[in-house]
């Protein structure tokens, strides 16, 4: 369990973080999504410690992460692939890790494995490909066997097999219970990895919500028609909240009215349609239907939209 | 890759948060243990230790030579000034360079890498780093650097007492130049640590650590006599410098005082470093 209470945390004179409150709940993978520089990797640092509030706090089991007498067991963070010294062999990296919590060297060897890192293991980690640097970080994730992990961006620079190993991976870690937080800005990946999201655009909270309603509130219902008769079809749509448009004549693109209405409508006036299909927005789209606003509110007059945002 | 799929937890424990094996703790000695896992798996370590034993064996031996074999030639004024210890363990100065860089790359080379950050998330009170690193660090460059010394020292005087003109351990104040060698180049180690702390930079801690140590006291000639007289003596390097001579020289510190000085701007810089490694985003 994750819980962020007013989070706030400013460079100078620039706000990276403001007033957000989430809570990251155990036993679902939970995505962390938001435009790039919209805050993800400083509040996962914070979340960790590496950072301080400048007000506000986040707390991981109820406490914040330094108070943690066991930190590696209680939490395992992947905050940047490359937070290893190059001159180092991926063995020893792990092995001074664990010492610090007194884990043993078994684990380490689990470790290695679990991640598939077992023939590179001895070498230098400077020859590393981003690849073998992703699966490294997971390993030291997860080297305390911990309870909660929290994960930047880490299918970047992953191969597809490798992809669809840390999908299978974190959901079966969330499944045994665990708290599982994962930023990415692949919102495709986040469909199929995530089951609950958090969004956030420029430092503030726009959503937190399960990706299925997330989806359903960001698409805009919209149902394609295709008719050799959409002419005669276009009148009897009408009403009020809908609209329709098209492109093509014998496409339209009807929203305000669902499908089956769209369909008894159609039958009772002996039009046959060709397609009637609805449209769901991709993750991706509704994404950047959301978080479009947090880009364009840059400008001076954008405080009093952007509190509409975050409510 | 068949090993993907087995993600049940493996390690000591049973499932986190329920009661299993008991937890470890992260504490002092443990931190320093990863420390030393840390210290003694880079390449950098044994090239720059293997690098400052030579030169202070190397050519406190050499020096060692070339004195005993010039010496009937030497002019009898030269042969009055010849100090038979400051020339056996005059490798120091270049062992010192060494050291230093050593010392300041226990953080700069965290930093530079961003293992820094995985080890203060393992250690999230992060003082224990610090400790651990300097403790650490000033551990091995004593004992190796002690040992050295001493090699140097007894194989030097064995040459030079061919000539008559070595000098034993027991003499008044050659024990205590020849451990001094060691306390020294040691103090200077953790002078690295700290400044590579305070830094979180490579090139710029070895600029200020040798700055500080070889510069300084070059600059101060500049000002005039009876300024530099007065300066020079409080300088770290010649304040610390002052307990491996074993005849007093012309303003410096008398041998403790002076390394007690330099041991208190080690321990001053050592503070700063805790309460900015303590205070700063990581």
């Amino acid at each position: 369990m994750i819980e962020a209470h007013a989070l706030t945390k400013r460079y100078g004179a620039r706000t990276a973080v403001s007033d957000l409150g989430f809570t990251v709940r155990p036993g679902a993978v939970t995505g962390f999504l938001g435009p790039n520089g919209a805050g993800k990797s400083t509040t996962m640092r914070m979340i960790v410690g590496l950072d301080s509030p400048t007000s506000g706090r986040v707390t991981v089991n109820g406490k914040q992460y330094a108070e943690h007498r066991a930190p590696l067991r209680e939490v395992g963070a992947m905050l940047e692939a490359r937070a290893v010294h190059t001159g180092r062999s991926a063995y020893h990296h792990l092995l001074a890790l664990a010492a610090t919590t007194g884990i043993p060297r078994r684990r380490v060897d689990e470790v290695v494995d679990l991640v598939g890192l077992r023939e590179v293991a001895r070498k230098r980690v400077g020859g590393f490909s981003l690849g073998m640097g992703q699966r490294l970080g997971i390993a030291g994730a997860l080297l305390g066997d911990p309870a909660t992990l929290v994960l930047d961006e880490p299918v970047n620079g992953l191969d597809p097999e490798g992809v669809l190993w840390i999908r299978t991976l974190l959901r079966d870690l969330a499944a045994e219970g665990r708290t599982v937080l994962l930023s990415s800005h692949l919102m495709s990946e986040m469909a199929l990895t995530a089951e609950h999201l958090i969004v956030i655009g420029r430092g503030r909270l726009i959503a937190d919500t399960s990706v299925e309603e997330f989806v359903r509130n960001a698409s805009g219902h919209t149902v394609r028609v295709r008719s050799e008769e959409a002419d005669r079809l276009r009148p009897l749509l009408a009403g009020p909240g809908v609209s329709v448009t098209s492109d093509e004549r014998t496409v339209l693109i009807v929203s305000g009215i669902s499908s089956d209405r769209i369909g008894r409508l159609a039958a009772d006036e002996g039009i046959a349609l060709a397609e009637l299909v609805p449209q769901h927005a991709s993750l991706e789209q509704a994404f950047m239907e959301m978080t479009r606003d947090a880009v364009e509110f840059q400008t001076p007059d954008a405080a009093m939209v952007d509190e509409e945002v975050a409510a | 890759m068949s090993v993907a799929m087995d993600t049940r937890p493996v390690g000591d424990s049973a499932h986190p948060g329920t009661a299993g094996a008991p937890r470890g703790q992260v504490t002092q000695a443990r931190v320093l243990h990863a420390e030393w896992i840390k210290l003694r798996t880079l390449r950098s370590t044994f090239w720059t230790l293997i690098g400052s034993v030579t030169a202070l064996v190397g050519f406190g031996v050499l020096f060692c030579i070339i004195s005993a074999s010039r010496w009937p030639s030497m002019s009898a004024q030269e042969q009055h000034h010849f100090d038979p210890v400051q020339t056996n363990l005059r490798g120091y100065f270049l062992a010192q360079l060494a050291i230093g860089v050593l010392g300041v790359l226990m953080f700069s080379g965290e930093y530079a890498t961003g293992m820094i950050r995985s080890s203060l998330t393992a250690v999230p009170r992060r003082l224990p780093v610090l400790w651990a690193k300097a403790a650490l660090y000033a551990a091995v460059v004593w004992a190796l650097m002690t040992a050295a010394a001493l090699v140097a020292f007894l194989v030097g005087q064995g040459l030079l007492a061919s000539r008559h003109i070595g000098v034993s351990l027991t003499d008044p104040g050659v024990a205590r130049a020849v451990f001094g060698t060691g306390l020294y180049l040691t103090v200077v180690g953790l002078l690295g640590v700290a400044v590579g702390a305070i830094l979180r930079n490579t090139a710029g801690g070895i600029a200020t650590v040798f700055g500080v140590l070889l510069i300084l006291p070059v600059l101060a000639e500049a000002l005039p006599t009876s300024w530099n007289n007065a300066i020079s003596p409080w300088l770290p390097s010649t304040a610390g410098q002052s307990l491996m001579a074993v005849h007093h020289v012309d303003h410096t510190l008398h041998p403790w005082p002076g390394f007690v000085l330099f041991c208190a701007y080690t321990l001053a810089a050592l503070a700063g470093a805790a309460v900015l490694l303590k205070r700063r985003d990581a």
